[in-house]
């Protein structure tokens, strides 16, 4: 029953979409030409002409998506700790974080392709860049949205300060880090997407570049389907994780 | 350890957060093994008080606080435990995992820290518990853990803030009945913050009645018959009645001259 909504609006979507665009004298009183909008049918057909060639960029690119974003929470993670840790450290280095996400990633990209070559580094680099900084932030809200009194508390208990992080407010950050990190992977099929324009010889990204040139809309858009799954599978996994490790 | 039997001493204490004056000249003393209730309207820096008893604010503005020989704030939080306001049991650990806490950071393992808790545990009516998770535990079992989360510290002074404030009437009646028979069991110099007149006659040894802000000593009382065995005969003995009443006229006759 909670899937009949959604499953209705992507439907009613879907075929308006299709009854515009696949209908003729509709789409060119609408002037939608078909190398701009392709009709859902053709993407359809798209997806499962080009499926073992899509399935192929899929891969390459979900292998930049993974250790990227695990550098991402990592790097996140961390860096949140140690400024929640060091009250100097926070001041200094809190503006730097907010300007590095002022860098367009689209002018970088191209640099660190000069710099680290064609390879998976540059794509790690950049869904690093664009997905750490979610996670840093909502770690560091959740490290300070700890209880003062339950920090007072174990004191009195006799713990140390590092005793307090792990027992009192990293368990209490933890829903904020997943929240972090539910958004970072759900923008890392972006930063690969960037990464690839910027210099790849493979991937949905450099597929999706490839066909936009050649007006092959219609698979350009299967490209765009299959990016849009992978990062929606990407979310529920992580979700699911969450569901594992947050059980209170 | 030092001994069991530390009294505190508070003399002449002032406490200041920037602008706002929250202790004036406040002199106390809390005898060895006695329980000393703390009573005073919200916001009257009962709170502030324990916490700085503890060590856990630093050293006041103004005078000095002593626990036996241990003066400086951190020597202080060496010898206190505190139970705050919420019973503040993290839901990630289990009953035992929560009241070991202090053996945890010790560095205890965890099999020797609950096989000395476990004892304790069917002492005070939660065996079988242990393993639960907070969230399955009622309000006054909840209280209990995080009671023995106090008490399994070892330390010699416990520092109480409203234990009970958040448990309904009858809960609190029986919670408070619990206490007494637990601290005859396991005697402690103990501070009992309330705002519950009643609760603070009936569990502590003497009440000390406390000003609105900043906080001043108004009166010191013995209670009648403290942690006597039928607490409805206690609280309806004419002697503790009158107590009450006594108490309930100088916070009243305070806050008048306050307003």
């Amino acid at each position: 029953m909670r899937w009949l909504i959604p499953a209705a609006l992507v439907v009613a979507m879907i075929g308006i979409w299709q009854i515009v665009a696949g209908t003729e004298a509709l789409a060119d009183a609408l002037g939608l030409q078909p190398t701009l909008v392709a009709p859902p049918s053709q993407i359809a057909s798209a997806l499962w002409t080009n499926r073992s060639l899509l399935a192929e960029n899929a891969w390459v690119t979900l292998r930049e998506v993974i250790p990227g974003f695990v550098v991402a929470v990592v790097i996140g993670f961390v860096l949140a700790v140690s400024l929640h840790l060091f009250e100097s450290l926070r001041r200094a280095v809190q503006p730097l974080l907010i300007a590095s996400q002022t860098i367009p990633v689209i002018v970088i990209a191209p640099i660190l392709v000069a710099w680290f070559g064609y390879g998976i580094g540059p794509k790690v680099g950049i869904i690093a860049l664009i997905c750490f900084f979610p996670v840093a932030v909502n770690t560091l809200d959740g490290l300070r949205s700890v209880d003062p009194d339950a920090v007072a508390m174990m004191r009195t208990l006799d713990a140390r300060p590092t005793q307090i992080l792990r027992r009192v407010e990293i368990p209490t950050s933890l829903p904020h880090i997943f929240t972090g990190a539910r958004i970072a992977v759900a923008i890392a099929v972006i930063g690969a997407v960037f990464g690839e324009w910027a210099g790849s010889d493979s991937g949905l990204g450099h597929m999706i570049l490839q066909d936009n040139a050649q007006l092959a809309t219609a698979r350009m858009f299967a490209a765009v389907v299959v990016l849009s799954a992978m990062a929606i599978v990407l979310y529920a996994a992580v979700a699911a994780v969450e569901r594992a490790v947050v059980r209170w | 350890m030092p001994s069991t039997r530390s009294g505190v001493a508070v003399r002449g204490i002032n406490h200041h957060y920037g602008d706002l004056e929250a202790i004036r000249e406040l002199s106390l003393e809390i005898h060895p093994g006695e329980i000393l209730g703390l009573v005073g309207t919200s916001g009257c820096g009962k709170s502030t008080l324990i916490e700085l008893i503890a060590g856990l604010l630093g050293e006041p503005s103004g005078g000095t606080i002593s626990i036996g020989s241990a003066a400086s704030p951190a020597e202080r939080l060496a010898l206190c435990a505190y139970m705050p306001q919420d019973d503040m049991l993290f839901p990630w650990y289990s009953a035992i995992e929560n009241a070991t806490l202090s053996l945890r950071n010790r560095g205890l393992s965890k099999a020797t820290a609950h096989s000395q808790a476990a004892g304790l545990f069917g002492q005070v009516g939660l065996g079988g518990f242990e393993d639960a998770r907070p969230g399955q535990l009622s309000g006054g079992m909840r209280q209990r853990v995080a009671f023995l989360r106090t008490l399994l510290s070892g330390k010699p002074v416990l520092l109480l803030d409203e234990p009970f404030a958040s448990l309904d009437a009858i809960t609190r009646a029986q919670m408070q009945v619990w206490l007494a028979a637990t601290l005859d069991l396991r005697p402690a110099t103990t501070v009992l913050v309330t705002h519950d007149v009643e609760e603070a006659l009936y569990l502590s040894d003497r009440v000390v009645v406390l000003s609105g802000r900043p906080a001043r000593v108004i009166a010191t009382l013995d209670s009648p018959r403290p942690r006597a065995g039928d607490r409805e005969a206690t609280i309806a003995d004419p002697a503790f009645v009158e107590m009450r009443t006594v108490t309930m006229r100088l916070l009243n006759a305070d806050m008048a001259a306050v307003s």
